[in-house]
């Protein structure tokens, strides 16, 4: 039996010419192919992500009118940031909006993704009204804003008057500033994050939904034993994005107040901007303001990161 | 390595460095040059650009061999880009520099010192001796002034006439000015008597241009001067005209263009600012310029002063550094020529007569320039007369580290236009410790 299928292979050898590409070598090529795509990509984030970072991390020991030689400088610029008598205030208003727009811009979107899947009717129209302030630039939703808040002619202070209710200082005031700031702010982000939690409502089994219906589980106790159980991955990830994009919020205190009044809106992010910008180019400084921001970051990442781990 | 192939190599080699001598042997030995340069009008001021082009045309024609390419970033310059655009080498050969940061630019070297060779403008000399010293270090020169002015009051003639108050008698004291803002604000919810800014840096400005205006310091021997009488006053009648007169509005502005835009809504009375303040509320925000007018800077014991100068590239070789200052001279220092063509600029549709720049004060060329604007003015010059006949106040500087010392002291300005309640007292000495430990660090 082994001869004669030997013989014939034998016989039938192939003309000489090119051999056919073996299962390893048609391998090979097509990692080729996406070691290629990934050379690329790792170019463009060697160039334009990790390269920044580096330059930040050496900068903030450094003293540069970026047209000289850099001086090496030590810690001198984290002492000038540290010594500075915004700094305590800024770290205190970037946490404390840090947590007011997670109140705000965690639970809010996930309540209208829950009540825009619950919906029979109009489900795509609303969807889209939601995700409508997204494809507005950040800089309109900002101005808008600024009408909305002026203390005569604003929107919101002539709906309070309307119904008899205090108009308020909103931008102009220690205490309403602050979150004045996270209203805006959650309503710019809102329609991403709807976006995303329907997704993963969407991705729940509806036999789920119907056994705890016979077991005669209301709205509230379907939400807490089903939806949020079912989405606990998204929500940890979602949060975790939400931490570090609420930690770097500038746009906002920069268009609509300043950093004030009184530095009730000053910012880390916004510090580091007034550094490299506005106080005569102390880029070494603002890159170790940043430096530090980036690191605390980096603890909330490597948190979450463990939080993901244990759920899996 | 082949043969053919080391040729090709030692070709292109001795190619590259024949072009790269001989680019610096041009350059320096006064052939052809090129040199860039800044402040091209907008393509969305189509008349003043065509005059700026020809304006390049003629100053090409008049220096054969050199050739300027501008550019049109707007605003000219920009301190967020200027040191990235530099060390790219991105930054025109001629740029301007306010006079808020002449010091920085001169201390990081980022202007060439262009000591000796200042008689290539052929006015320089005429420019006033307090403005030249603006921009010299070390006896050395690094810039050419072409604008320099000083801080006043600018206000709505129309609302003190509909307020009962004579335009043609503005207030002299900040006694008067508070007074006069009541009885603006008086007529109407909306009204503001006078407008103050809370933050960007520019509460604290102004609150340095009202401590001067009433005799005070900044800065005395690097440590703060402002908790002082006159520090208290100004934050004192800012708090009172805001919570006992409610004439200021009760928003905290805080860009510096929005005080103007109000200015040009024609609802806000008074304003500190330089004349050019008029220049922005008629031409870029369409205010009446009938309506405007600016008097001197209240109590008057001192101003704040403004202004900027052309500066070159410290990269510019010997050749382009000399085309650039025959440009200066071309475009911003000769009476009847490119900025100074005073009748052009009213053919064109620009706000002229406004007394925004004395830096040749009573020289032979600012007379020259003084009459070429009157003869040409578009708007009402007579307007502006009560700035132009308060003399004798004395022209002042920023003080060192002047943004971050207005950025403290924007807490105090927003504090006391937000807070009833604000303690005057605590506000400054906060602020006074908080600006010596900055100054500590000069």
């Amino acid at each position: 039996m082994e001869t004669l299928t030997k013989e014939p292979t034998r016989q039938a050898a192939p003309p000489r010419g090119p051999r056919p590409p073996t299962k390893r070598r048609r391998g090979a090529r097509r990692n080729l192919i996406a070691y290629g795509f990934l050379c690329a990509a790792l170019f463009c984030f060697a160039m334009f992500a990790w390269w920044p970072i580096i330059r930040e991390v050496v900068l903030s020991f450094q003293q540069t009118n970026l047209v000289d030689d850099p001086e090496w400088v030590g810690l001198d610029n984290f002492r000038t940031v540290v010594d500075d008598p915004a700094f305590g205030q800024a770290w205190r208003n970037t946490l404390v909006f840090t947590l007011l727009a997670l109140l705000c811009g965690y639970v809010v979107p996930f309540a209208v993704a829950i009540v825009l899947n619950e919906l029979r009717h109009a489900r795509a129209y609303l969807r889209f009204v939601v995700y409508l302030p997204v494809m507005l630039p950040p800089i309109v939703s900002v101005l808008l804003f600024r009408w909305f808040y002026d203390p005569g002619p604003g929107l919101f202070n002539q709906a309070l008057d309307l119904v008899g209710l205090p108009t308020l200082s909103w931008l102009d005031s220690t205490s309403t500033a602050l979150i004045s700031l996270v209203i805006v702010s959650t309503w710019m982000n809102l329609g991403s994050g709807v976006l995303i939690y329907l997704a993963a409502l969407q991705n729940i089994p509806g036999d789920l939904y119907e056994a705890a219906e016979l077991d005669g589980a209301g709205i509230l106790k379907r939400i807490w034993h089903v939806t949020i159980p079912q989405t606990r991955l998204i929500l940890l990830l979602m949060l975790m994005l939400q931490i570090v994009a609420t930690m770097q919020v500038f746009i906002e205190p920069f268009m609509l107040t300043g950093g004030g009044p009184e530095n009730a809106t000053v910012t880390v992010v916004y510090l580091m901007y007034q550094y490299a910008f506005v106080y005569g180019g102390n880029y070494g400084a603002g890159s170790a303001l940043g430096l530090m921001l980036m690191v605390v970051l980096l603890a909330v990442a490597a948190v979450q990161l463990r939080l993901t781990r244990e759920e899996n | 390595m082949k043969p053919r192939n080391l040729a090709i190599l030692l070709a292109t080699g001795l190619a590259f460095t024949a072009t790269a001598c001989g680019g610096d042997s041009s350059g320096d030995a006064g052939g052809d040059v090129t040199i860039t340069v800044a402040c091209q009008p907008a393509k969305t001021a189509p008349k003043t650009r065509k005059a700026w082009d020809d304006d390049v045309a003629t100053f090409e024609k008049a220096h054969p061999g050199v050739r300027v390419k501008s550019t049109d970033q707007q605003p000219c310059f920009d301190p967020k880009t200027f040191a990235a655009k530099l060390a790219g080498g991105q930054m025109e050969t001629v740029f301007v520099v306010p006079v808020t940061n002449y010091a920085d630019v001169i201390a990081k070297r980022q202007a060439k010192d262009i000591t000796g060779q200042t008689k290539l403008v052929k006015n320089y000399g005429d420019i006033k001796q307090d403005v030249r010293d603006m921009v010299t270090k070390d006896g050395k020169v690094y810039g050419i002034p072409n604008v320099s002015y000083s801080v006043g009051l600018v206000y709505n003639r129309k609302l003190f006439k509909q307020a009962g108050l004579d335009p043609d008698t503005p207030p002299a004291t900040w006694d008067e000015v508070r007074a006069a803002a009541k009885k603006v604000a008086g007529l109407g919810d909306g009204y503001v008597g006078y407008g103050e800014y809370g933050g960007g840096n520019v509460g604290g400005w102004h609150f340095a241009q009202s401590l001067f205006s009433r005799g005070g310091e900044m800065v005395t021997d690097h440590k703060a001067a402002f908790n002082s009488p006159e520090g208290k006053a100004v934050l004192q009648t800012l708090h009172d005209m805001r919570w006992k007169d409610d004439s200021t509005g009760s928003k905290v502005l805080i860009g510096w263009e929005s005080l103007m835009q109000q200015m040009a809504a024609g609802k806000t009375g008074m304003m500190l600012g330089a004349p050019d303040v008029v220049t922005d509320v008629v031409q870029k925000f369409q205010g009446k310029a009938e309506d405007y007018g600016i008097t001197a800077i209240p109590d008057g014991k001192a101003s704040l002063t403004g202004g900027e100068a052309y500066m070159i590239n410290p990269k510019a070789n010997a050749a382009q550094t000399k085309a650039a200052l025959q440009w200066i001279d071309f475009e911003f220092n000769t009476p009847g020529k490119g900025r100074l063509d005073f009748a052009r600029g009213k053919a064109n549709g620009e706000a002229v007569g406004v007394p925004n720049n004395d830096y040749m004060g009573d020289s032979a060329t600012g007379k020259a320039i003084i009459e070429g604007r009157k003869a040409n003015a578009a708007l009402p010059v007579e307007n502006y007369e009560p700035y132009v006949a308060a003399t004798g106040i004395t022209p002042k500087l920023e003080p060192e580290k002047a943004q971050e010392l207005y950025a403290v002291l924007d807490v105090a300005m927003s504090a006391v236009l937000t807070r009833e309640n604000a303690d005057i007292d605590k506000l400054l000495s906060d602020a006074e410790s908080k600006a010596n430990s900055i100054l500590a660090k000069s």
